[in-house]
Order: structure tokens, then C-alpha cells, then sequence
């Protein structure tokens, strides 16, 4: 459970966790870290959600599911979106990183090697098929905004790296 | 005082949106796959930044203003965005010297916004400076690529360089609402900036070879809403869907 919300309503937690990100459907919004906050006020929620990068064309769609899927167990909900504080990879939770490397990309490091690979090239992030760390950075932006393209020169397979964002 | 904030804000705003405006225009015509997708990142970051000033800006001035009004419906004298991110995609080396250019100046105006006393824009300049590293890595690395590349890599570089430097000035020149944003603590001390900011462009230019013009000559204007004779078009592309069907929504 993510701890943050472990106050709110068990219903309204597993609704909540049915929601996914529509561009890594593995991942509930809450693994991902992008709703910081829920107010409860007589069947009406107002659920704060933070966006992974500003550009995030997801937003929008999460937080229309997000309304969804409280009004499918019987609450109104306003969702707002809110800045403050930045989202960073750290948001991701333990099983988030389990069930990425799962799907295929590689999950973010801690954020100073993080910089050292993405800045300085060196070569650390494991590749999610082979687990090597001889990997390179093919380029900062990849399929997503929140993702940057590697490759393994041992398996020679591409693979996107979440990117750790501090 | 509201007023001053609502100009800056879309002087904020409108730098990245032309800028975002200009690299989506190279969705589909990278050079490679690799920077297509890069190109296009930066552009939906910069549209991503863009709508946190609009939805702040269109809260100031309540009425029916939304972030689609402010972006859709001004006409060219309304938009402040300088001069330099209105320059077109002639070439790669072209596309790569103006987001530089750019991303230098960006990069330190968001290190002093991350210090506003105005809480939205503290929280917008927090949030983009994360992104913008990515996109200063990504030019300045490519700048260095390209003028010491091939001979032609070199030249294209250098015409580049000589068209775009005069338009660099204009970013860090203070015009009354920035200056009034800034003895208000909201807004960035551009004066400070500027000493950086050629520091930066000067040595990362001589080091890898490469001649900034000797005139001094700099353009300026479009802060304030005088454009170069570029921006019709990017506005009868950008604006078509609304100035052809109404208040259309998707």
C-alpha cells in the first residue's frame, strides 16, 4: 500500500489502483506515484494527481479514468492537478519497479548514478532481458517522455530506461 | 501589478510555445529516428510548460480566458516571445544552433525563477528545469558534434551560427515588464543572466571552432510584439482549426 494513502477507504484505494497508465498499462497510477493526495467529503473525492513530466499527454486521460472509476463505486470526484511537489522517480513504488523491469523497461536508478549514466555515459542501468550492465544510452528521449533508449551490447536488444527525474 | 504578471506569463509562455510550435513541425523529418524523437520530446515539454503559464494566466484574468483562448486567439502584435525561437527549420544545423541558443538562456532563467516568490510559477519553473537539462544536453552535445564533424558538417554549423547569434541578444535584454518582475522578486535578473549566458555560448563557440559574427549587430522586437516575417505563417498554421471552426473542441 502506498503509504501516503493508507488513510483512505480500502474501496476507494482498489478503485483507484484499477487505474492505469494508459502508455505502460502494467502500472497503476498509484505504483507510478501520481496521485499525492485524496479528500473524502460525504461520497464526494477531490483527488490531487501530479504529472510524471509536464508535457505528459496521459494526464488528462488518468484523471477522466480516474473519475470514472470512483463514480463506478458510487462517488462523485473532482480531479485537480497540481505541481508542487515535482513528481520524481522516487513516487515509484517497490512492486512499480518490479512490475517495469517485468514488462520490459528498465526501472530508474537512485538519482546520482541515475545522472551518471545519463549525463556522463556510464554504463550501469541492467538490461531487462539479460540483466548485463553493459548497456548503452542510444538517447536521452525515447518512446515516452518519462523514458530514454538504451541498448545491451551483450543481448544486443533495445530497451527503454525510466528515467529518474531530480 | 495583475497585469504586469499576466504579460509575463505569456512572454513566458510564448517562447516555448513557438519554440514547441517549430520542433513539431519536424515530427516525421528528423534526421534520424533517434532525433526525430528527441525533437518532438522537447516539443511536447515545451507544450507541457506552455499550458501550466496559460492555465495560470487564464486564471488572472477570470472571464471566459482559458489556456486555448490565450493560445489560439491572439493575433501577432499580442505575442512576446523573442525573435529567435520564430527562426524556421532551414537545416539540422540551423534546428540544433537555435535550441542551444535557446536552451542556454532557458536553463539559467529557470535556475532564478526556481527562487520566485510567486508560488505557480516557482512550482512551473521546478518542474520544467528537469526537463530542460535533458534538452541543454541534447543541443549543446549535437553543437559540438556537428562543428567538429565533417567539413560540411562545420560549415552548416558556422552559416547557422552567423544567422542566429544577432537574434540571442534579445533573451536577455529586460523590457519594463521584466524588469518590474523582477524588483518584484517574481521574475528573473536578466542582466545577471546575460554575463552567464555569453560566458557559456562564447566558450562552448570558440571551443569547438566556431566564429560568432564580428558586427555586434542584434535584432530585437519581439518581446514586444513586432515580429520577423515568419510568424504570420507559424500563426496561420498554429491557429487554423480555431479561426476555421469556432470554438471547436476535440
Amino acid at each position: 500500500m502506498v503509504a501516503h494513502l493508507s488513510h483512505i477507504d480500502p474501496a476507494i484505494y482498489q478503485a483507484l489502483y484499477e487505474v492505469s497508465d494508459p502508455e505502460i498499462p502494467v502500472l497503476s497510477v498509484l505504483d507510478l506515484g501520481v496521485v499525492r493526495k485524496v479528500k473524502e467529503n460525504n461520497k464526494h473525492l477531490e483527488v490531487d494527481i501530479t504529472p510524471t513530466y509536464s508535457g505528459c499527454p496521459a494526464m488528462d486521460m488518468i484523471a477522466v479514468e480516474i473519475k470514472y472509476a470512483l463514480e463506478s463505486i458510487g462517488y462523485t470526484a473532482k480531479v485537480n492537478l497540481v505541481l508542487t511537489p515535482a513528481w520524481t522517480t522516487d513516487f515509484i513504488t517497490e512492486q512499480g519497479k518490479q512490475k517495469l523491469l517485468k514488462y520490459g523497461i528498465a526501472p530508474p536508478l537512485e538519482s546520482s548514478l541515475d545522472k551518471q549514466v545519463l549525463f556522463e555515459d556510464a554504463r550501469l542501468v541492467p538490461c531487462p532481458q539479460c540483466q548485463s550492465t553493459n548497456t548503452k544510452l542510444v538517447s536521452q528521449f525515447g518512446s515516452t517522455a518519462c523514458k530514454s533508449l538504451f541498448k545491451c551490447e551483450e543481448c544486443l536488444e533495445p530497451f527503454d530506461y525510466f528515467k529518474c527525474h531530480k | 501589478m495583475q497585469d504586469k504578471l499576466y504579460n509575463y506569463l505569456l512572454m513566458l509562455g510564448d517562447n516555448s510555445m513557438i519554440l514547441g510550435h517549430r520542433l513539431s513541425e519536424l515530427c516525421g523529418h528528423g534526421p534520424s529516428l533517434e532525433t526525430d524523437i528527441a525533437l518532438t520530446n522537447m516539443s511536447l515539454d515545451l507544450f507541457g510548460q506552455v499550458r501550466s503559464y496559460f492555465q495560470y494566466a487564464a486564471k488572472l484574468k477570470a472571464g471566459d480566458a482559458t489556456e486555448d483562448s490565450i493560445a489560439f486567439l491572439r493575433t501577432e502584435r499580442n505575442h512576446h516571445n523573442a525573435l529567435l525561437v520564430e527562426q524556421p527549420n532551414e537545416d539540422f544545423a540551423h534546428v540544433i544552433t537555435r535550441q542551444y541558443f535557446f536552451d542556454q538562456y532557458h536553463l539559467l532563467l529557470l535556475e532564478q525563477l526556481c527562487e520566485s516568490k510567486d508560488e505557480q510559477i516557482n512550482a512551473i519553473a521546478h518542474k520544467s528545469i528537469k526537463e530542460v537539462k535533458y534538452h541543454h544536453r541534447f543541443s549543446k552535445t549535437w553543437m559540438k558534434r556537428l562543428a567538429q564533424g565533417t567539413r560540411v558538417s562545420h560549415e552548416k554549423m558556422q552559416a547557422a551560427v552567423t544567422s542566429l547569434y544577432p537574434y540571442t541578444e534579445e533573451l536577455t535584454k529586460a523590457n519594463a515588464v521584466e524588469n518590474e518582475m523582477f524588483n518584484q522578486g517574481i521574475g528573473a535578473d536578466l542582466a545577471s543572466i546575460k554575463s552567464v549566458y555569453y560566458e557559456e555560448v562564447d566558450g562552448l563557440l570558440s571551443n569547438i571552432g566556431l566564429q560568432k559574427p564580428e558586427e555586434g549587430f542584434f535584432y530585437k522586437g519581439g518581446k514586444e510584439g513586432i515580429h520577423t516575417e515568419h510568424f504570420g505563417f507559424i500563426l496561420s498554421d498554429f491557429q487554423y482549426m480555431q479561426r476555421t471552426y469556432p470554438n471547436m473542441t476535440w
